[in-house]
């Protein structure tokens, strides 16, 4: 039966297959195999309601300018929800309510009974896991596979680790005494929403504080779910309070006098503004800024497994990674083989709905971060390096982007010096692993980075000469809630995570 | 035959972590509806329908060449599998049962399942199964050899059953469940892909753990290194161990993306298994009918 037939493509199941595609040789009775049938995650499986308003003190309550922003979703280009725009007096609300429930109940709760509601609250993230999943990639255009994988079960078992301090904080810092420092004003970024809140809201809380958190302006949506939870979970009022809004609502927060920390992660660009207005007041603060990780693959790394790792350090996500992988260097015996395996596997990445189980890289989150990305890639060409991206077809709506790489690039370029984030690797050679440590240190940041051999004398050395907070041998954007995470340089202060990640939470000098 | 000695020392490390990272990720695809449908009847085209086994018979031989040819009666146009494989001495009653139909017949030689014999014997054994008619010769390793480093001695090996072939298909067992390391089972596929082989294979299915899917995708991997460098396409057979239609929809994933479509025919790819025929057949009877039917109405034999 082999020699039957040729490709018929006009009859392939969904009338995609091209000529041109790999897999036009198949014989077409069994072409519908090729190109997976659509496998959508239901949207009707998640309440996103037309408006949405400020949750303070335990409440929904309406934005006082009465101003709303519109969540779209970028996939689609279409308007999921409203948003309130929150202002200062909304900010106010939230630190007053905040600072009320710091003082009449959480400060006075014991550590157990703290620990009873964010273990709660831990329960209810994975009780309603489909929904958050859902609704973090709609909002988001992260992938279903990485939402529901990814960011959800971490965000759940982030509050479940620190949940699990919250009646132990005597032996996390032995032969101290910690104390809870009050109002914690957290500013989370839009490209793992809930997963950045559980990173701020369960020490903060574990360690006895109350919390005022911003969510990006393009991904509120969870973080409004999440208050939901705490609603339903009945934590006590304004014990945490979301506040909706844009930069001047941050703002607002950082600058509120009765804040007495502030949690920031996003650009290294806001977080040097956040640094400034916060010289000379008491406040605390950990910074949690961009990077431009260094990806190291030696000659004697397994290939395979690199090239599996290249693609998770730099396409996870789109590439909207504090932590990516974004600088990959190739020992240059090996580069022209890691190179081609790498093209050859960036060819059955599949970019499109980010609700299909399907999809491996789904919408970049707005359009202002698309067109950021198109004018990098511009950049990267006008530099006159290597241009090469995937041919797969592009959703017509929504903000999409290939997966790109730039071979021929140098340290020079911008394209190698700045934060793209986004789906773009830059490969650069190199000779001698001390050629590698010293171009994956000629960087402002040191976030993370990775390094690949089968050797693991060569794992250690490399680690100890590369300044930045993580590093992964033989694997990529590994998280666990044990693990602290922060940066060197200008990529942060402060680590979060693990025991360190109670340490800007409590106070340590009485 | 290629008469240059292959250098083992080529063989790239592999990272098992990261393998077994790369199968479960490969596992999350969602296969369903049309594309489900027309994987399983793919799955059904590639299987080796296999009985290995000291009681066959005649009897048992010709009703397993029976369900070969045509596995599903009331859905006559059903694939057909892609060959049976028994022992050389039924080598010529599954020849005669499968007469006039597109079934190869594949036969197990050199000693199976332990290759504990020496080179004439195997070489006897090859020879006599082509004979007898085989289509397709199944060889086993000397597993021994290999663990002790002695390579060349399994590349000759192999070179000479290849050699004694003749015509016939040759695939080259590598008993994975005894080399035990990912780094053996790439090494034992490089040397085996060099040293001659048409197809490589996981398992006698004698030995446990048969195939898996991580010592898969390595093997696939070293096929597909195997063919950018010299241009070659080489066969992969998973075998022993593969019971249900969801885990071979799971390994044509593997394959689709590893190696390309190219791959995703009986040609290259194949089953070696007995008991998936019929859950493959009862998943496309749901496919079709929308419920499940009792497994009284598939055949066992």
């Amino acid at each position: 039966m082999s020699e039957k037939t040729e490709p018929d493509v006009k009859n392939s199941a969904n009338g995609s297959a091209k000529p041109t595609s790999p897999n036009a040789d198949l014989k077409s009775e069994f072409a519908a195999f090729l190109d997976y049938a659509p496998a959508p995650e239901s949207s009707e499986d998640a309440e996103i309601k037309q408006r949405y308003h400020h949750f303070i003190n335990g409440t929904f309550t309406e934005p006082v300018k009465q101003r709303y922003f519109k969540s779209i979703n970028p996939a689609t280009e279409e308007v999921l929800s409203e948003f309130a725009e929150g202002t200062s007096e909304d900010v106010d609300a939230a630190v007053k309510a905040a600072r009320r429930a710091y003082d009449k109940v959480w400060s006075k709760l014991s550590g157990k009974e703290r620990g009873k509601y964010i273990f709660r609250i831990a329960r209810m993230i994975q009780e309603r896991s489909k929904e958050l999943a859902i609704v973090e990639s709609m909002d988001g255009g992260k992938p279903i596979r990485e939402s529901r994988d990814v960011d959800v079960p971490l965000a759940a078992a982030y509050f479940f680790y620190y949940a699990g301090w919250a009646d132990k904080l005597k032996y996390a810092f032995p032969g101290k005494t910690p104390e809870s420092i009050g109002v914690c004003g957290q500013i989370i970024p839009w490209n793992f929403p809930l997963l950045m809140l559980s990173w701020k809201i369960a020490p903060a809380l574990a360690a006895g504080n109350t919390v005022v958190l911003k969510p990006a302006e393009t991904t509120p949506l969870t973080a409004l779910k999440f208050a939901e939870i705490c609603r339903d979970a009945g934590l006590p009022d304004g014990v945490v309070n979301i506040v909706t809004g844009a930069g001047q609502t941050g703002a607002a927060i950082v600058d509120h006098p009765d804040v007495n920390k502030i949690a920031f992660t996003g650009s290294t660009e806001v977080g040097k503004i956040i640094q400034k207005s916060l010289a000379g007041t008491a406040k605390k603060y950990t910074l949690e800024l961009g990077g431009k990780g260094p990806n190291i693959v030696y000659e004697d790394a397994p290939l395979d497994q690199a090239v599996e790792g290249v693609i998770n350090a730099i396409f996870f996500n789109q590439g909207h990674v504090c932590c990516a992988g974004s600088r990959l260097f190739v020992q240059e015996g090996i580069a022209d083989e890691l190179i081609e395996k790498l093209k050859a596997r960036m060819e059955s990445l599949i970019v499109g709905d980010p609700l299909d189980k399907n999809t491996d890289i789904g919408a970049i989150n707005s359009k202002m971060q698309f067109e950021k990305i198109e004018k990098y890639i511009q950049i990267g060409k006008n530099e006159g390096a290597e241009f090469y991206q995937t041919t797969c077809d592009l959703p017509k709506n929504g903000y999409f982007c290939r997966p790109t790489l730039f071979t021929g690039v140098s340290q020079s370029n911008r394209v190698v010096q700045e934060e793209i984030f986004g789906p773009v690797l830059t490969i650069q050679t190199f000779r001698t692993p001390q050629e590698a440590i010293e171009k994956a240190n000629n960087t402002p940041y040191g976030l993370a980075s990775g390094v690949w051999t089968d050797k693991g004398s060569k794992i250690f050395e490399t680690g100890k000469a590369v300044r930045s907070g993580v590093m992964w041998s033989n694997t990529y954007n590994k998280f666990d809630p044990t693990s602290p995470f922060g940066g060197y340089k200008e990529s942060g202060i402060g680590r979060e995570g693990g025991l360190h990640g109670l340490y800007p939470y409590v106070n340590l000098e009485h | 035959m290629s008469t240059t000695v292959y250098d083992y020392n080529e063989t790239i490390p592999i990272d098992t972590v990261g393998v077994i990272e790369r199968v479960g990720r490969l596992n999350s695809r969602s296969i369903k509806k049309e594309s489900k449908l027309a994987g399983l009847k793919l799955a059904l085209s590639m299987i080796d329908h296999t009985t290995l086994e000291g009681k066959d018979s005649k009897g048992k031989v010709e009703q397993l060449c029976s369900k070969a040819k045509m596995p599903y009666a009331l859905i006559p146009d059903l694939p057909s599998v892609a060959a049976v494989c028994v022992y050389p001495s039924m080598i010529a009653i599954a020849k005669k049962a499968l007469q006039g139909s597109s079934v190869k017949v594949a036969s197990v030689a050199t000693s199976f399942p332990s290759g504990m014999s020496n080179l004439s014997i195997k070489l006897n054994e090859t020879k006599y199964a082509v004979e007898q008619g085989a289509d397709e010769i199944d060889m086993v390793i000397s597993r021994g050899e290999f663990l002790k480093g002695n390579y060349s001695y399994v590349y000759d090996e192999i070179a000479s059953v290849k050699e004694a072939c003749g015509d016939a298909h040759l695939k080259v067992i590598l008993e994975t469940g005894e080399l035990e390391t990912l780094g053996n089972v790439r090494k034992a596929s490089d040397l085996a892909m060099h040293a001659g082989a048409d197809f490589i294979k996981t398992s006698t299915g004698k030995v446990s753990p048969a195939a898996t899917q991580p010592v898969t995708l390595v093997m696939l991997e070293a096929i597909r290194d195997f063919h950018t460098k010299t241009g070659t396409m080489i066969g992969m057979k998973p075998a022993g161990g593969i019971r249900k239609a969801k885990e071979a929809l799971q390994y044509l994933v593997i394959v689709k993306e590893t190696l390309g479509s190219g791959w995703l025919t009986p040609n290259y790819f194949r089953f070696g298994a007995s008991s998936l025929t019929n859950d493959i057949l009862l998943q496309i009877v749901k496919q079709e009918t929308g419920v499940y039917q009792s497994l009284n109405y598939f055949s066992n034999d």
